[in-house]
C-alpha cells in the first residue's frame, strides 16, 4: 500500500504558501478568452492606442545611443534620469517629491510586495478597503496578516469605521488605499475623508500606503490633494506607468521618506538587483517629449471617458431596477452590486456561456463578502463590445431572478 | 503511429487538458509514435486534422466538447478512429440525469437522486416541488449540475433553506440539477483501461478538507491519495466489481473511470462515469496504473491497442 504524493514538497512548503490554490473563477477565464465572449473582466490597459511608430521610435533610440547602459544592470533605485522623470509625472498631481525619495519598482506591484516584506510580520492587521484591489490582498497576503477590512462609500473608506477599529484596540501595521478611482470600485475618496484619514493615522502613528494608479486618468472634476501631500512623512506613496503609457515597461515606483527608501533598496535588490535598463530608459525617455505623452495619455483618457459612458449608459438600460452600480469619474471600472441572493462566482459559467465575462466580488474582499458584487471593466473592449456585454448580462440577471421566483424566492 | 493529441479546448478545464496532453505526448514519443498537440481553440479541429492527417486522435479534452460525444461524431463522420468511448456513450455518460437511470437499470448501487429542470422551474412550477425533493432525498444532499467535469458547480447542502441557492448554482453550469443522497464514506475512484476493460487497482481519494472540490484536485498536496485504497480485500473487491458494472452499463471503453463512495458499511455506491478521465501529475487515472506497476508509457501504450481494436 502506497501513499501517492503529488507533490513531493508538500511538506515541506512555507505555512504562507498554503493560501496559494487553484481557482475555478481563473479556470473558467480559460472559457472568456473566446473571441465571441466580451470580457469586462480583465483590466488591461487600451495599448492599440499607444501610437507604435513612436514608441518603436523611442525603443530604436535607446538601443542606438544607450546600448550599452540598456543591455546593463543598473542600480536597485533605479536610473536618476527616470527618477527625475517621475517626480514630474507626480507634479501633475501636486505631489512635491525629491528624485532621491524614489525607488523604481517592477510595477507598483512589486512595491507592494516589498512593502509586505518589509512591514509584515505574521498576524499583523492591515486596514483595507472593503473591497479591495485584489493584487495588494495577494501580495500583501504571502506576508501572512490579518486583514482589517473598511467599509466605502461613494466617498471611499468609511474612516469612522477604523477610527472605531482603533477604540477597540486594533493597531494596524499599516492602512493600504486607493484614494482615486479605486480597483474595484471605481470609488474616489472625498477631500475631509483624505483630511480625517490622513489626521487620524497621524495621530495614531500609523503609516499609510496610498496607491495611486489611476490618478492621470481623470475623467471630469477637480482633483483632491493626494495623501501624501498632506501629510508626506506618514504617507508611502505608490504610482505606476502602466495606465500613463504601457503596463509592458513594467515601472512603478515608491515614493516615501529616506529612511524607507533605503530599505525598499535593499529589498528591492534582494528582489531582483534592478527594474530593466532598458524598459527604464524607454520609459524615460517617452516622458521626455512633453508633447508626446501628454498628447497619448489625453487621447486614452478621452477613449475611457467615452466607453465608461457607454457602459454606464448600457447599465442604466439593462439593469436599472435589478442592480446598482457606481459612477467612477475616472479610471478603468464599475462595481455592480445585484440582490443577495445571486452569487455571482456561481453565475460566472452561465454568464460565459452567453458570453460575457465579469470578475466576481469575491475576490477583493478578504473574509469571504461580495457574493452578490461585480467588477465591470471598461478600459479595454470597444464601445459596441461594452454595449453588447453589458446587454447579455442584463438579460442574464433578468433570467435569473425569473428564475429565484420560480424557485420560490 | 501517427497520433494527434486532442487537447485544450475552451472549457473550464483547459489548462487540466493541455498538461495531461503533454504527459501523453512524452509518454507516446517514447513508445517512438509520432505526435504532435491539435487544440480546437486554436485552430478549428477539422482544418488541422485534413492538413496533417493522424492514424489516431487521442482525445484529452475535458468538459462538455470533449466528453459530450461533439467531437466523437465529428470523428465518426471524417472517419478518423479516436481513443475512448463511442460518441453515444460519451453523451449518456457525461449527462448525469441519462447516466444515473443507465446505472440503476443495470443494477449497479447508486444513492438516490431527483432531478429539478431549469425548464420546469421556468415554465411548470417546479419550484414548488424543492420541498418534496428534500422529503425524498433528505439532507445532507449533493447538488450537481447534469453535465459538468472537475465538481464544478457542485454543493452539498445541509439545510433546506439553501437549495435554491445550490440549485441556482448548478443550474449556472447545466440546464438540469441532480439533487443527489450524500453518502459518507470513503471516496475511492475504479480506473479500467484496455480491450476488453481491465480493473486497475482503487485509488482511495482523501480531501484534506473534506471536500474533493475544483481546488481540492488541482492544488498539490489539498488531497492525500492511497493506491491501493485501505479497504478490506472483500470490500475493495465489491467495490471494484460494481465500477466494472458500472463501465459496462456505460459502454466505457479503453479508458474511464468510476468514481464511487464506500459506506461505513462496506457498501459500494457508484456516483458518476468518466469518459475522459484527467491524465496529469495529480490525475487518477495515472496513480491507479502506478499501483498497478504500469509506466505512464505503457498505461498510454495500453490504451492505444485498445483503440485500435475493434
Amino acid at each position: 500500500m502506497a501513499e501517492f504524493s503529488i507533490d513531493r514538497f508538500v511538506d515541506r512548503y512555507a505555512a504562507r504558501a498554503a493560501g496559494m490554490t487553484a481557482s475555478e473563477v481563473r479556470a473558467l477565464f480559460a472559457v472568456a478568452s473566446r473571441p465571441e465572449v466580451v470580457s469586462l473582466a480583465g483590466g488591461m490597459p487600451f495599448v492599440q492606442a499607444l501610437p507604435d511608430d513612436q514608441v518603436a521610435d523611442v525603443a530604436r533610440a535607446v538601443l542606438a545611443e544607450h546600448g550599452d547602459v540598456a543591455l546593463q544592470y543598473g542600480g536597485g533605485q533605479g536610473s536618476v534620469g527616470l527618477r527625475e522623470r517621475l517626480v514630474m509625472l507626480m507634479a501633475e498631481e501636486d505631489i512635491d517629491a525629491d528624485p532621491d525619495d524614489v525607488v523604481v519598482t517592477t510595477g507598483a506591484q512589486q512595491a507592494l510586495d516589498l512593502l509586505g516584506k518589509l512591514f509584515i510580520d505574521p498576524g499583523d492587521v492591515i486596514a483595507v478597503e472593503a473591497p479591495a484591489y485584489v493584487g495588494a490582498l495577494t501580495a500583501f497576503g504571502a506576508y501572512q496578516p490579518r486583514f482589517l477590512p473598511i467599509e466605502i462609500d461613494e466617498d471611499g473608506m468609511l474612516v469612522e469605521q477604523l477610527e472605531q477599529a482603533l477604540v477597540r484596540g486594533e493597531r494596524p501595521t499599516f492602512v493600504y488605499t486607493v484614494p482615486n478611482f479605486g480597483n474595484p470600485a471605481g470609488v474616489t475618496m472625498s477631500g475631509q475623508r483624505r483630511r480625517q484619514l490622513v489626521a487620524l493615522c497621524r495621530e495614531a502613528s500609523i503609516p499609510i500606503v496610498e496607491d495611486n494608479p489611476y490618478g492621470l486618468l481623470r475623467f471630469e472634476g477637480r482633483a483632491e490633494a493626494c495623501l501624501r501631500t498632506l501629510d508626506p512623512e506618514n504617507v508611502i506613496y505608490l504610482g505606476t506607468v502602466s495606465k500613463t503609457f504601457s503596463p509592458g515597461v513594467r515601472v512603478g515606483w515608491a515614493l516615501g521618506e529616506q529612511s524607507v527608501v533605503q530599505r525598499l533598496v535593499l529589498a528591492k535588490e534582494s528582489a531582483d538587483l534592478c527594474s530593466s535598463n532598458l524598459t527604464m530608459l524607454m520609459t524615460e525617455h517617452w516622458f521626455s517629449d512633453d508633447a508626446r505623452w501628454r498628447g497619448t495619455l489625453a487621447g486614452l483618457v478621452e477613449t475611457y471617458r467615452s466607453r465608461r459612458d457607454v457602459m454606464l449608459n448600457a447599465l442604466e438600460e439593462h439593469l436599472a431596477g435589478e442592480a446598482t452600480w457606481t459612477r467612477p469619474g475616472g479610471g478603468f471600472y464599475v462595481w455592480v452590486t445585484v440582490p443577495d441572493w445571486l452569487d455571482t462566482k456561481a453565475l460566472l459559467a452561465a454568464a460565459v456561456e452567453r458570453q460575457v465575462a465579469y470578475v466576481p466580488g469575491t475576490a477583493f474582499y478578504p473574509d469571504g463578502r461580495g457574493a452578490n458584487q461585480m467588477r465591470l471593466a471598461f478600459c479595454y473592449p470597444t464601445e459596441e463590445r461594452i454595449r453588447e456585454g453589458v446587454a447579455r448580462l442584463g438579460s442574464l440577471i433578468h433570467d435569473e431572478t425569473e428564475l429565484y421566483r420560480s424557485l420560490g424566492g | 503511429m501517427r497520433v494527434a493529441i486532442v487537447a485544450g479546448g475552451r472549457t473550464p478545464e483547459r489548462d487540466v487538458s493541455l498538461r495531461g496532453g503533454h504527459r501523453i505526448a512524452t509518454a507516446l514519443a517514447s513508445l517512438g509514435h509520432e505526435t504532435w498537440t491539435v487544440d480546437p481553440a486554436e485552430r478549428k479541429l477539422v482544418e488541422s486534422l485534413r492538413e496533417r492527417p493522424p492514424d489516431l486522435c487521442w482525445l484529452a479534452l475535458h468538459g462538455k466538447e470533449g466528453e459530450d460525444g461533439t467531437v466523437q461524431r465529428l470523428l465518426d463522420l471524417e472517419a478518423v478512429p479516436y481513443t475512448g468511448t463511442r460518441a453515444f456513450d460519451c453523451e449518456l455518460t457525461f449527462d448525469k440525469v441519462l447516466a444515473k437511470d443507465v446505472l440503476r437499470r443495470a443494477g449497479v448501487p447508486t444513492p438516490d437522486w431527483v432531478v429539478i429542470e431549469g425548464s420546469a422551474l421556468r415554465d411548470l412550477g417546479a419550484g414548488a416541488s424543492l420541498p418534496t425533493a428534500i422529503e425524498r432525498i433528505g439532507l445532507p444532499c449533493v447538488v450537481k449540475p447534469s453535465r459538468s467535469g472537475s465538481a464544478l458547480g457542485v454543493a452539498v447542502v445541509e439545510r433546506a433553506a439553501d437549495l435554491a441557492s445550490a440549485v441556482m448554482a448548478a443550474l449556472s453550469y447545466s440546464d438540469a440539477a441532480l439533487v443527489e443522497r450524500r453518502v459518507s464514506g470513503t471516496e475511492v475512484a475504479a480506473a479500467a483501461i484496455g480491450a476488453p476493460l481491465e480493473s486497475l487497482p482503487l485509488v482511495e481519494v482523501a480531501p484534506k478538507d473534506g471536500v474533493y472540490d475544483y481546488g481540492a484536485r488541482y492544488t498539490a498536496g489539498a488531497t492525500d491519495y492511497w493506491a491501493p485504497a485501505r479497504l478490506e480485500p472483500a470490500v475493495a473487491a465489491e467495490a471494484s466489481n460494481a465500477a466494472t458494472m458500472a463501465s459496462e452499463a456505460l459502454a466505457i471503453r479503453s479508458i474511464g473511470r468510476v468514481d464511487l463512495i464506500v459506506d461505513d458499511r462496506g457498501q459500494p455506491w457508484v456516483l458518476e462515469g468518466n469518459v475522459s478521465p484527467g491524465m496529469t501529475d495529480t490525475s487518477l487515472v495515472p496513480m491507479a496504473a502506478a499501483a498497478a506497476g504500469l509506466s505512464m508509457a505503457q498505461l498510454c501504450d495500453r490504451i492505444i491497442q485498445a483503440s485500435n481494436s475493434p
